[in-house]
């Protein structure tokens, strides 16, 4: 850091003019020092991102926290009452209602969709791991030119539209669609199921979707495990099946954790799949959500609604960073 | 070990035979001729006449120079703030309100997207209101509120891309550069873009693919008139499949494809010259 303020004094004079030269009749100047390093270098640096996200996702959350408090008014523009209001006496009136999470509480539309989302979110999770976990093994112990292969087929879904693939399963599931046409054509089965706007295809679309987010996280884990250790353990009189639930299992726990992660949380809060491939009868918490704002324009609820879905999720989002920050600190030593 | 790799290794091709059934069978639709698209037409098909039909279709082509309008700006946006916030938290060290920022990067990564989309609609609304009243000034939602938005939740895919990158080498040649007289801006312009240039350029890929694929989020903030690709999408599978749909899809799936090869095989010649170059330098 010396050496480089040497350097910016040394051919300041010929960017600043005159008035460098004035200033720095009177000694070295050290504030060029303290610019540089705290506030035109680090502060600035720091501060525009900083700035960004707190403007655009922190203060949203307030803001969502305080209309989840407001009172409804149907014919308002927007439509509920202020929260904070300065009465003419200079008071500051604050009116925090609690209606709209008792709603949440109560209503027997909320409750069961609640136990919905995650009875479909924990299910998805638990399927996505069990054919996720073989996938990701078998992708790292293959040579590595397949490897890379196997990686890039996994990966290539992923680039590729999210809603699109959603979309392709609306073919394939439907009454006159692709799977029920060919299990009758090689007459399996003589009437057609009926697949669509089921838990089934629910299941089927988030398996689906999150895959890759289950894969790859697990992939890199085993990738990087230590092979001699199952060689000790087959040499020690392990059978295969032993050494994989005393090794392989418990060094992979890190992979299948930040994996079951990345798919349960959004999955309790999806709302394309759900929109295109459920049921129409059981709605997941999303959904009531964009209709509580979009149809009933009921502002205060589906702000409570949001609060209330962070609040179940920010145990697994705290984990999921921990488990984030954890991986970025391995790489770096 | 036998058994085990005999399972994991029928479990990998069930798993691509899940992952790809649906793409191909939606390309192999896409020339079907009939409008009730699963059942196949022998008579007529293949055709490509639901490609033409997607080209003279207005109301797609529009939404998707829209679409890519507002990809490529809030890519751009996003690897500009992810790569800030990257370097920040891998090389500034400790300082005042670092977990807090950490914690703001990593959070979008995993927030259920309707409630980003609907705490950005209601910021939005608050930000009409007061400009409304403190300056006068009316703004509607469309393109710049989608492009804010997307910039938010994209950019911390950036940052994490970038963080992983600059945490995979230690900061010995910036700190070379200093010692040799660079200005910090310097350093960073000639010495550490240039290293995690691949980072950037796949965070801006990712970013792109992010605001280009996303409805949720865009369907709070968007205002009248301002129909993305897949807002026009959704609407239309809603009333049931369409074959012009299926050739929309094949395409991207093309594009897509023909992309991630031709950067697996520019990313492995590279990978060879760097080996053949380090070859010739031990030995020369």
């Amino acid at each position: 850091m010396r050496v480089a303020s040497a350097r910016l004094s040394r051919d300041a004079p010929g960017r600043l003019g005159p008035l460098w030269t004035f200033l720095f009749r009177y000694g070295p100047p050290r504030w060029t020092e303290y610019v540089l390093k705290n506030w035109s270098g680090q502060r600035l640096v720091i501060a525009v991102p900083y700035l960004w996200l707190l403007i655009f996702f922190l203060v949203p959350f307030l803001i969502v926290l305080k209309i989840s408090f407001a009172e409804f008014s149907p014919l308002g523009r927007p439509p509920y009452e202020p929260v904070f209001r300065w009465l003419e006496e200079g008071a500051l009136q604050i009116k925090l209602l609690i209606g709209s999470y008792q709603y949440l509480l109560n209503e027997p539309l909320y409750v069961s969709s609640w136990l919905y989302s995650i009875t479909v979110a924990f299910f998805s999770t638990v399927f996505c791991l069990m054919l996720g976990y073989p996938m990701a093994y078998a992708i790292a112990r293959s040579s590595p030119t397949n490897r890379n292969v196997f990686l890039m087929l996994v990966i290539l879904p992923f680039w590729t539209s999210f809603l699109l693939r959603v979309y392709a399963w609306i073919g394939l599931l439907k009454t006159d669609g692709v799977i029920n046409n060919v299990l009758q054509a090689l007459g399996i089965i003589q009437e057609p199921m009926s697949m669509m706007n089921t838990s089934f295809a629910v299941y089927i679309g988030i398996v689906y979707s999150y895959l890759p987010f289950m894969i790859l996280p697990l992939y890199s884990n085993l990738e990087k495990h230590d092979l001699t250790l199952l060689e000790a353990a087959s040499d020690l009189g392990a059978g295969p099946i032993r050494a994989f639930m005393r090794i392989t299992l418990p060094l992979s726990m890190p992979g299948v954790v930040a994996g079951s992660l990345l798919v349960f949380i959004p999955a309790v809060g999806e709302y394309v799949i759900p929109s295109l491939l459920g049921r129409a009868d059981q709605l997941m918490i999303a959904r009531l959500l964009s209709d509580e704002f979009f149809l009933n324009r009921d502002w205060p609820k589906a702000s409570a609604v949001a609060i209330a879905m962070l609040l179940l999720l920010v145990v697994p989002i705290m984990l999921f960073q921990h488990f984030q920050n954890k991986e970025l600190q391995a790489q770096k030593r | 070990m036998k058994t085990q790799g005999l399972f994991s290794k029928t479990m990998l091709g069930f798993g691509f035979v899940f992952l790809y059934v649906p793409i191909i069978s939606m390309i192999v639709y896409s020339f079907n001729d009939s409008r009730s698209v699963t059942v196949w037409n022998s008579v007529t098909s293949p055709t490509v006449k639901w490609y033409g039909k997607l080209f003279g279709d207005e109301q797609i082509l529009s939404a998707a120079r829209l679409s890519i309008r507002v990809a490529a700006m809030s890519a751009s946006g996003a690897v500009v703030l992810g790569t800030l916030a990257g370097l920040v938290l891998s090389r500034f060290g400790p300082f005042k309100g670092r977990a807090l920022l950490q914690g703001l990067t990593t959070a979008p990564l995993v927030m259920p997207e309707v409630i980003t989309g609907l705490s950005m609609l209601l910021l939005f609304v608050s930000l009409e209101q007061l400009l409304r009243a403190v300056l006068g000034w009316q703004f509607d939602r469309g393109v710049a509120t989608i492009t804010i938005a997307h910039i938010t939740f994209t950019m911390a895919y950036v940052t994490v891309v970038v963080q992983s990158r600059l945490a995979s080498f230690d900061d010995s040649l910036e700190e070379a550069a200093l010692d040799l007289g660079a200005r910090p801006a310097q350093v960073f312009f000639r010495i550490t873009v240039p290293l995690i240039l691949p980072a950037i350029l796949s965070g801006w890929l990712l970013a792109f693919t992010l605001s280009w694929d996303d409805l949720v989020v865009t369907q709070f903030v968007s205002g009248p008139g301002s129909n993305t690709l897949p807002m026009v999408i959704f609407s239309r599978v809603r009333l049931g499949v369409s074959p012009v749909v299926n050739a929309l899809a094949s395409l991207m799936v093309l594009v897509v494809a023909l992309g991630v090869i031709l950067s697996a095989v520019l990313m492995r010649r590279q990978e060879q010259r760097r080996k053949r170059e380090e070859q010739m330098a031990a030995s020369g």
